[in-house]
This record gives C-alpha cells, sequence and structure tokens, in this order.
C-alpha cells in the first residue's frame, strides 16, 4: 500500500497561544489538556497521524471547533503546525522553501472555501483564471482553460458576472472552478456546501460527486454533515477537541463506533444506505430462501427480506457461493435497532 | 490574634480612603486649594516669567541654524530643502501651464476653458450619469460668468498635483503600517497627533523650511491629506476577508502578488472612500494655504474678507462650495462605478465614446480658440452689435457689482437687528465666560482635568494630560491658550444645544433625516473657510463672529452622532420601555438617551475638534488666541510660535478626545455596547 499514500501525517500538532512551540517542548511534545487550559493555550489539532490515499474521498467531521479546518489548514501550510511531520509524495512538506510551497500550491494543491474566498473585483472568468494567471501563463491560454472550468461546473454564459451578482451556489460554482483550473492532484475542501441552503446543497453535492466521477482527484473534504459525509466519503475521519477519534469507512464507524461521540454523530446516519448485507450477516441457514448480494446495501435488500418467511441466503459474488443468510431480525435491528435504543 | 488584623483592616481603609471621598468633595478640594493658592502666590495665576522655557525662541533659532548652518551626512541641509522644492516646482508649473499659463515655449495655449468645462462634464456622465453632468455643466458655467475661471484653474492646479502624491503617499505609507510593526508603533501615533492638528497648524513649519509660495502650499497640503489615504489602506487591508486571501496563497500567490492582486483591488472601495477624502482636504487645505503663498480662489477670498467686499467674497464662496461638491460627487461616483458587464462584446469606439468626444473637443476648441477669444477663457463681458447699436448682453463684472451692493443694502436693514443682538450677548455671556477662563489659575484648570483623566482613564491619560498642559503653561502659552479654550467651550455648547436636538428629531422622522443628513453631508463637504463669509457678513469680526463661523461646521457632529446613536438602540430595548409603559418623552430621557449617551459624547468629541480646526481658520479674520499665533508666525517670520501654537491646538484636541474617548468607552462597557 505505501506507493498510494499522498500525503502522510504524524503527529501533527497545531497549538495557538503565546508561544506554542516551547511550550509544546516543555510538556515533551505532549500537553495534557489540563496543561493547555491551565496555560490558556488551545490544542487546534493534536497528535494527529493518518495517510491519504491516492484517489480516495477522505471526509473529516467534527463538532464546531473541534480542529478540521486547521488540520487542513496545516497540511495546505495556510497555518504552519507546532510540531509533527507531513509528507506529500514523499517530500517533506515542512521542509518546503516558500518558492516550492508556492510551486506546490500552484501546480498540486486546489482548495474550496466555505466562504468562497472569491475576489470581489473580479468577474467569474478572471476569478478562475486567477491562479493561472500568478503562475504567468499566457492570457490567451488561461482564458481558454478557465472557460472551459466554467462550463465544467455549467456556469457558462455567466463569465462576466461578478461574484456578487451571483447566488452562493453559483459563487461556490466559481470557487470549485478556480480550485480546479489548475488541474490539482489533490483537493481540499472546507465545508464547500454549508453556506448554502439545504435545497442549493443537495444539488452542488450530486455536482460534486459528478465531478468526481469524471475526475477522480484525491479529495479531503471537511464537513459537519454525516449525511453529506456518507454520501460522498471512500472514509471518515471523526475530530474531537483536535484529536483524530476514528478513522474508517462510514459502515464500520456506523458498526463499530469507537466512542459514545463517534457513536453520536453516526446515530442519524441513513444506515439502510452504508450497511452492507456481508457486514450484519450471520451463519449459513439451512433453511433459507432465495438469496441476496453480500455486498448490497441493506436497504436495497429489505424489502425482499423483511416480506420473506425464512432468512435469506447471502452469496459472494465474486465466487458465487453462499457465505451466510439474513433475516428480518437482524435486518430490523440494524436498520432500528440502534435508534430505539 | 485579634489585635495583629484590626490594624491590618484600617490600612486598607486607608489605602482607598481617597476613593472614599465623593468626587465632588474632590474636584471642590483642588478648586479651592488652586484658588487659595493664586491669593498667596502670583505665579499661580501667570506661571513666573523667570520659569518659562522660552521654547518658542529655541524653535525659531533651530530653524534658522536648520536654514544657515545645518548639515546632514556632509549635505547642506538647505540645499536639500532647495532640492525638495526645485523638484515639487515642476509639476507644479507644468500643471500651471495646463491650466492657465500655457506653453508659452511651443506656443501652446492653456487648455481652453471649453474643452476643461466639456472634458469634466464629460468625466461626469461616464462616472456618474446626466444629472451629476449638469450639476458639472451649472457649476462651469457659474465661474466663468463670475469671472473665476482663472482663480479656479489656480486652485485647482495645486489640487491636481497634491491629491495624486497625498494618495500615493498615503497608500505606501498605509501599506508599511500593515507590513511591519515598528512602522505601526511610529507612525500610528502620528496619524493620531496629525488628526487632532488644524490645518493651519502645518503651514507653520512647512513654511518655515521652505519660502512663501505654491511649493510651501503644496507641501503643508500633501501632509495634510495623506492621513486619510493611509488610514483606509489600513482599514482596507486588514478587512480583507482571510477567505480571500487564503483563496489568494493557494492559488499560489507570492506575497506581492498577494498584496497587489488580491488584498489591494479588493478593498478598492474603501481605498476610494480615502482617495475623496484626500481631494475633500486637499481643497480644504489649498484655499487656506493662501496664507503662504497659494494663489487662487482662498487667495481672492481672503483679500475680499479682510477688505469687506461681501458681495464678492460670496460669489468666491460660492464658487468655492461648488468645485467642493463637484469634486465630492465625481470621486464619489467614480468609487461606486459598476464595471461595464458587456465592454467585450463592444467595439473600441464604443467602449471609448466619452474619451473620444474629448478628445475631439479639445482639439476643436484648440483650433477655435485661435479665432475667438472667449474660447480660450470666458468672456467677462457678451457684446451684441458695434458702435452705438451695442448693447451689452451679459457683464460678470456688473453682477459682481449688482451683488456686493444687495448685500450692503441688506446689511444696513439688518445691523438694526443683528448689532443689539451681538452686543448683548457679548457684553453678558462671551465677555464673561472669557474673562472667567483668563482669571483661572492654572492649578485649577491642571488639577480639575488631571482628576477627571485619572478617573477616567487610569495613570496613562493622567501622564500624558498632565504632559500636554504643562507643555503650554510652561512656554508661557497659557494666556492664548486659555482663549482658545474659552471659544472653543462656548461653540461646543452651542453646538450640542442646536445639534442634538435636531439628531433627536431626525431619529423620530424619517422625513425630518431625510432633510437634514443630506444638509449635514454637504456642509460637511465645504473647505472649511467659506464658513468664515456668512460671520463675517452678520456680525463683522470679534469672538461673536468666530464662534458663528464655528457653528455651521461644528454642529455636523452633534447631530449625527446622536442621529446614528439613537438609531443604534436596540429595538427591544424601545419595545421594553413601551410595553412598560412609558411616554414618548419618558422612553427618550429616561431610555433612548442613557443609552445613546456615549454616541452622543463622540459626537461631542468630533465637534469639539472640528470647532479646535475653526477657531484657527477664524485667525484668518481676526482673533487673539492660538490660531492667531499661527497665522502671524507665517508673516513675522517667528516660526517657533507658529509651531507651538498648531501643536497646542493640537493638545487641547488630543486631551478632550482622551477624557471624552475613555468615558465613552468605559460607559459602553458598561451598557454592554462595545
Ligand atoms: N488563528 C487562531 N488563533 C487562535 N485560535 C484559533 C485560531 N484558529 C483556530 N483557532 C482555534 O482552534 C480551534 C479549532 O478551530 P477550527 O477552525 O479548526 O475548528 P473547525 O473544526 O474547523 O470548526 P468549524 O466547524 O466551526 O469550522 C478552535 O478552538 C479555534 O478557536
Ligand atoms: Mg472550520
Amino acid at each position: 500500500m505505501p506507493t498510494d499514500v499522498q500525503i502522510k501525517c504524524r503527529n501533527l500538532w497545531k497549538v495557538f497561544g503565546a508561544d506554542p512551540k516551547g511550550f509544546l517542548h516543555r510538556h515533551n511534545g505532549a500537553p495534557t489538556a489540563e496543561a493547555l487550559a491551565d496555560e490558556g493555550y488551545i490544542g487546534a489539532v493534536q497528535d494527529v497521524s493518518f495517510d491519504v490515499h491516492q484517489g480516495e474521498i477522505l471526509i473529516i467531521m467534527g463538532l464546531s471547533g473541534s480542529g478540521k479546518s486547521t488540520l487542513i489548514r496545516c497540511i495546505t501550510r495556510l497555518n504552519d503546525p507546532t510540531s509533527g511531520e507531513m509528507e506529500y509524495e514523499g517530500r517533506d512538506l515542512l521542509k518546503l522553501s516558500e518558492r516550492d510551497l508556492i510551486d506546490m500550491r500552484r501546480h498540486k494543491m486546489g482548495m474550496v472555501f466555505q466562504n468562497f474566498g472569491l475576489l470581489p473585483h473580479r468577474d467569474v472568468l478572471e476569478n478562475v483564471a486567477f491562479p493561472l494567471e500568478v503562475q504567468g501563463i499566457a492570457r490567451p491560454e488561461r482564458i481558454e482553460r478557465a472557460k472551459a472550468m466554467i462550463e465544467l461546473v455549467g456556469l457558462s454564459g455567466r463569465e462576466s458576472y461578478f461574484p456578487r451578482e451571483l447566488s452562493g451556489g453559483q459563487q461556490q460554482r466559481v470557487g470549485i472552478a478556480r480550485s480546479l483550473a489548475i488541474e490539482p492532484d489533490i483537493w481540499f475542501l472546507d465545508e464547500p456546501f454549508s453556506a448554502l441552503d439545504p435545497l442549493i446543497r443537495a444539488e452542488m453535492q450530486d455536482e460534486f460527486i459528478r465531478l468526481q466521477s469524471l475526475l477522480h482527484k484525491t479529495i479531503v473534504f471537511i464537513t459537519h454533515d454525516f449525511e453529506e459525509a456518507t454520501k460522498l466519503a471512500d472514509r471518515i475521519g471523526i475530530m474531537k477537541d483536535g484529536r483524530m477519534v476514528q478513522l474508517a469507512t462510514p459502515e464500520e464507524l456506523v458498526l463499530n463506533p469507537a466512542d459514545d461521540y463517534v457513536a453520536e454523530f453516526a446515530k442519524n446516519a441513513p444506515r439502510e444506505r452504508i450497511v452492507s448485507v456481508g457486514a450484519i450477516m450471520q451463519p449459513v441457514a439451512g433453511n433459507a430462501s432465495g438469496t441476496v448480494p453480500m455486498s448490497a446495501k441493506i436497504g436495497s435488500v429489505a424489502e425482499q427480506v423483511l416480506t420473506s418467511e425464512h432468512p435469506v441466503a447471502v452469496m459472494d459474488e465474486g465466487n458465487n457461493t453462499i457465505v451466510g443468510s439474513i433475516d428480518r431480525q437482524t435486518i430490523a435491528t440494524s436498520i432500528f435497532g440502534t435508534r430505539a435504543a | 490574634m485579634t489585635e495583629a488584623t484590626a490594624p491590618t483592616a484600617t490600612e486598607t481603609n486607608r489605602g482607598f480612603s481617597l476613593a472614599a471621598i465623593p468626587l465632588w468633595a474632590q474636584f471642590a478640594a483642588i478648586i479651592i486649594f488652586g484658588v487659595l493658592l493664586s491669593l498667596v502666590w502670583d505665579g499661580a495665576t501667570r506661571w513666573p516669567e523667570a520659569w518659562t522655557v522660552p521654547m518658542a525662541a529655541w524653535i525659531t533659532e533651530f530653524i534658522e541654524w536648520l536654514k544657515s548652518e545645518a548639515t546632514i551626512f556632509g549635505v547642506e541641509f538647505k540645499e536639500i530643502t532647495r532640492g525638495i522644492g526645485a523638484a515639487l516646482k515642476a509639476p507644479v508649473k507644468w500643471a500651471e501651464y495646463l491650466l492657465y499659463r500655457g506653453f508659452k515655449g511651443i506656443g501652446l495655449g492653456p487648455l481652453p476653458w471649453v474643452a476643461v468645462a466639456a472634458g469634466v462634464t464629460i468625466f461626469a456622465h461616464w462616472v456618474g450619469g446626466r444629472r451629476l453632468a449638469l450639476l458639472c455643466v451649472l457649476t462651469m458655467i457659474y465661474l466663468a460668468t463670475f469671472n473665476l475661471w482663472k482663480d479656479s484653474m489656480k486652485t485647482m492646479t495645486i489640487v491636481i498635483v497634491a491629491v495624486p502624491m497625498a494618495a500615493l503617499l498615503g497608500v505606501v505609507l498605509g501599506i508599511w503600517v500593515t507590513r511591519s510593526q515598528t512602522a505601526s508603533r511610529i507612525i500610528s501615533p502620528m496619524f493620531d497627533l496629525m488628526q487632532a492638528t488644524p490645518h493651519m497648524a502645518y503651514l507653520a513649519p512647512v513654511a518655515a523650511l521652505f519660502a512663501f509660495g505654491p511649493v510651501t502650499a503644496l507641501i503643508a497640503t500633501v501632509i495634510f491629506a495623506m492621513p486619510p489615504m493611509a488610514r483606509c489602506t489600513i482599514l482596507g487591508l486588514q478587512t480583507v476577508s482571510s477567505d480571500v486571501l487564503e483563496a489568494g496563497q493557494m492559488s499560489g500567490c507570492t506575497k506581492r502578488q498577494l498584496l497587489w492582486k488580491v488584498a489591494l483591488p479588493s478593498s478598492k472601495r474603501t481605498l476610494m472612500l480615502g482617495l475623496n477624502q484626500v481631494v475633500m482636504q486637499t481643497l480644504a487645505m489649498v484655499v487656506i494655504a493662501s496664507i503662504a503663498g497659494a494663489t487662487g480662489l482662498g487667495h481672492k477670498l481672503l483679500y475680499s474678507l479682510q477688505q469687506l467686499r461681501l458681495g464678492v467674497a460670496i460669489e468666491q464662496g460660492i464658487a468655492i462650495s461648488l468645485i467642493a461638491i463637484v469634486l465630492d460627487r465625481l470621486t464619489q461616483a467614480y468609487a461606486y462605478k459598476e464595471t461595464d458587464h458587456f465592454a467585450a462584446t463592444k467595439t473600441w469606439t464604443q467602449r471609448h465614446k466619452h474619451m473620444l468626444l474629448f478628445l475631439g473637443i479639445l482639439v476643436v476648441s484648440y483650433i477655435a480658440a485661435e479665432y475667438w477669444r472667449w474660447v480660450k477663457i470666458p468672456p467677462s463681458k457678451f457684446v451684441w452689435g458695434t458702435g452705438d447699436a451695442k448693447t451689452v448682453l451679459f457683464d460678470a463684472k456688473l453682477l459682481a457689482r449688482h451683488a456686493d451692493q444687495a448685500i450692503r443694502d441688506f446689511n444696513v436693514v439688518a445691523f438694526d437687528y443683528i448689532n443689539p443682538i451681538r452686543d448683548w450677548v457679548t457684553i453678558w455671556i462671551l465677555l464673561p465666560v472669557r474673562d472667567f477662563f483668563l482669571w483661572l489659575p492654572w492649578p485649577v484648570f491642571v488639577g480639575v482635568i488631571g482628576l477627571a483623566a485619572w478617573r477616567l482613564g487610569g495613570l496613562s491619560v493622567l501622564l500624558l494630560c498632565l504632559a500636554l498642559m504643562f507643555s503650554f503653561i510652561v512656554t508661557g502659552f497659557w494666556v492664548e491658550t486659555m482663549k482658545t479654550t474659552y471659544l472653543v467651550l462656548i461653540a461646543a455648547a452651542l453646538c450640542v444645544m442646536i445639534g442634538v436636538p435636531l439628531g433627536i428629531w431626525a431619529a423620530r422622522s424619517e422625513r425630518v433625516a431625510n432633510i437634514i443628513m443630506p444638509i449635514c453631508d454637504t456642509l460637511q463637504t465645504f473647505p472649511s473657510f467659506i464658513y468664515l463669509i456668512p460671520a463675517i457678513m452678520l456680525f463683522r469680526i470679534g469672538d461673536f463672529a468666530n464662534i458663528f463661523a464655528i457653528l455651521p461646521y461644528a454642529t455636523v457632529p452633534a447631530i449625527r452622532y446622536t442621529y446614528l446613536g439613537l438609531k443604534r438602540i436596540p429595538p427591544v430595548t424601545i419595545e421594553a420601555a413601551i410595553a412598560n409603559g412609558a411616554t414618548r418623552m419618558q422612553r427618550l430621557f429616561k431610555v433612548e438617551l442613557p443609552v445613546a449617551l456615549p454616541e452622543i459624547m463622540l459626537g461631542l468629541n468630533q465637534t469639539i475638534m472640528m470647532a479646535l480646526a475653526m477657531t484657527a481658520i477664524t485667525a484668518l479674520i481676526g482673533s487673539t488666541d492660538l490660531g492667531q499665533e499661527v497665522v502671524r508666525s507665517i508673516s513675522t517670520q517667528n516660526f517657533g510660535r507658529g509651531i507651538l501654537a498648531g501643536f497646542f491646538i493640537a493638545a487641547l484636541g488630543i486631551i478632550a478626545d482622551r477624557l471624552i474617548g475613555s468615558w465613552a468607552a468605559e460607559r459602553k462597557r458598561q451598557l454592554g455596547v462595545a
């Protein structure tokens, strides 16, 4: 697996306060929560380690103030971490010179901001072309590429509009187009849809999925919204008070939450769309009738199982063998069980 | 054991004993002490001659030394000032050639007035549409018909040179302050001081170093007009949203790109506001700088006022006001101009039609000016026909003479009513108050202000106020400073008595606000100089006239802050009062005014600042206070006195600002509206 690790973070700390480095040093790099509170420091990111794999969508979640933005901003070096290690495709991110960092941002990283961060004095076209402009790409080429991006996000015809003349959803489309204009390898999105109202948000999520199906980027995505997360994520990392409490697939989070905090997040998740049959099946039963595929989400087989008198056999599509069974009771508890409890 | 603790308790009590004395008693004690002291010691009334620090003389000598002997890094100081003077003279000269002298060397005249008028109008149409264009046309016609064109151009000469310089300097300083801690620490307090310093006070030090003439006026103007630009730049750069900046960073901007392509352009509105203020300050200063060598409308107006040629003064005053309004509206319209979306779809000619039209008119008018003189400079007289059949269609001078006569007639009638009022107020109110301030022993003044400063702002404010007060006491400026204080306090009191009720009225009625607020805006647009005209016209010279001149200028903040203070009260607060059964009056006096009081006091603070600036200007028509010292120092070359007097006017402003500011901040904190 190591070859496809795109970003590697080890023991990352970001402490805000008067003298963060000295503070960490005094506490041997691992201050307790009490020490932080006593000395008036904020541990925005605390001892976080994880990898981001090539082509995956990693979603980071957590309550407000849990350090999600700070974590992303450390990786993009908008904030410098107080301690820890970060690598990008094997290069030490913390040792980059100013020039290399700018180069990295110009060619490898794209970022979308919660409040769009559009330049108010530039129209849509100029906003999207901006990253190309600062690289020094000639005008005709950058206009052409910007136009392609604008088309990609469905804003053709609005090239000469100014940000204040666009709706929130449209503004964020511009933000997305701008971040994609340089064809980044890795794409950071910090709550890109949370400033939008629910209908637009759903539309933008679909748009995002459509884009990803075309582009296959590596994505680190922050959201508050577990449903949004489960819709998009390959893996979800849950943060609490600066720490990464659990980083796993949505299914694992729902079935085996690491603690109550994670369980609380997962509580309202649409389990029928997250949990697959294979994850909750029981041993092969003698009286099974009918089959369902092992990888199917339970929502899609619920009707079949619930209307069947007998347990239903579970089939591994890989080699067409029966590997277990599933009955009404199991389906019912896994969809409603924990919620009732 | 009990004996051991008991003394501690009393000791603590003794420690707080000062706070235990009621505040009025503390003030009373200081006043009584000061008065008694003055009875036994003359030095408490007038600072003893022997102890007076001859600061003014030192400064004058220092300037003499600078100008004659000083060298900096081997270069003679006077060479440096001469070099700066010469460097600045060049752009002024070019502007003069362009606007009214003409390029003698190549035989090209100045811009024909028709072309200037058309250019301004076309620009107005481009940025602000038809109404603004109309305003410009009327203004241009006014300037032309009243024979004020050339003087207007002389005034504009310095304006068009000073504005870009002040704007550029302001932006650069502003950027520097936001980038460097050191710069911020040096420059920010300087701006505070500069803001409290009236226009007038800039003239003395500049005139001290540079010879009397347009360059001195230019330098003083640039220095005076620059701080608002710097402030707006700082504000603009500091308020760019962090998302925008970070988006810029993530787009791969270098530091420089981030500043020039992201931060500065996205604060365009704020920068434009700064530019507007630079233009207005420039104009205000240029007309006053006539005492330091600026020619033009200000110079002529000063002359008319001193000659009591009021009709002419009014014409000139109107010209200055119109120019101010035009400049204000033009820069504002430019700031808010929307960018054209469909520019790309238009042809080059369509996009540049305003420019092309102007160039066309320019060329045609230059050619026409060869044949008809009235194209070049506005005619002072239009005559129709020849010989006996000649009829005078229009005569600017005659018009002015009629206006002059009308004013004189009016005054003759009005004086019968006005003079008794003026004299009564002067004898029964102004003189007693003035005598009181002149009698006041300085320990009383210092003690009362000091105690207030200490109670309101703590030790640092106390020390600052003490230092400022002693600076004018020990240098022998006590009498002049008290005269200024008296004028300003009376004027400020009147401003509050007029302004606060107007503000309340405007806050209560939308309709009234729609009338009063635009008037306030306009009053603030005018250069303060022109407020001397009605004062002289109605009351001639003297303290009464001076106070009258201060009123329209300094009442505006009292009105505006009262209005805003009342408008900003949260509706629930008022609704709660209504629900509790308060009548309208009870609501006003028991709820609204107390809550809005900090804001109103900040208005008073501004009023005092503006009154201070205006008292200095009234020196132009005669006064005996600090302002007069400044004005006189320029003609007598006794620059030390002028510089100090200017500084003391600023010192009074800073004392008032710290006292009121500390009070308002504390009060706002208590009210939870900070
Ligand atoms: N520049 C800063 N200075 C001081 N404290 C900061 C700074 N930036 C963030 N913090 C603190 O760090 C903690 C984590 O903030 P962060 O913005 O990363 O949270 P978040 O999870 O993104 O929250 P939200 O969901 O509200 O965006 C918070 O307690 C915040 O107050
Ligand atoms: Mg955040």
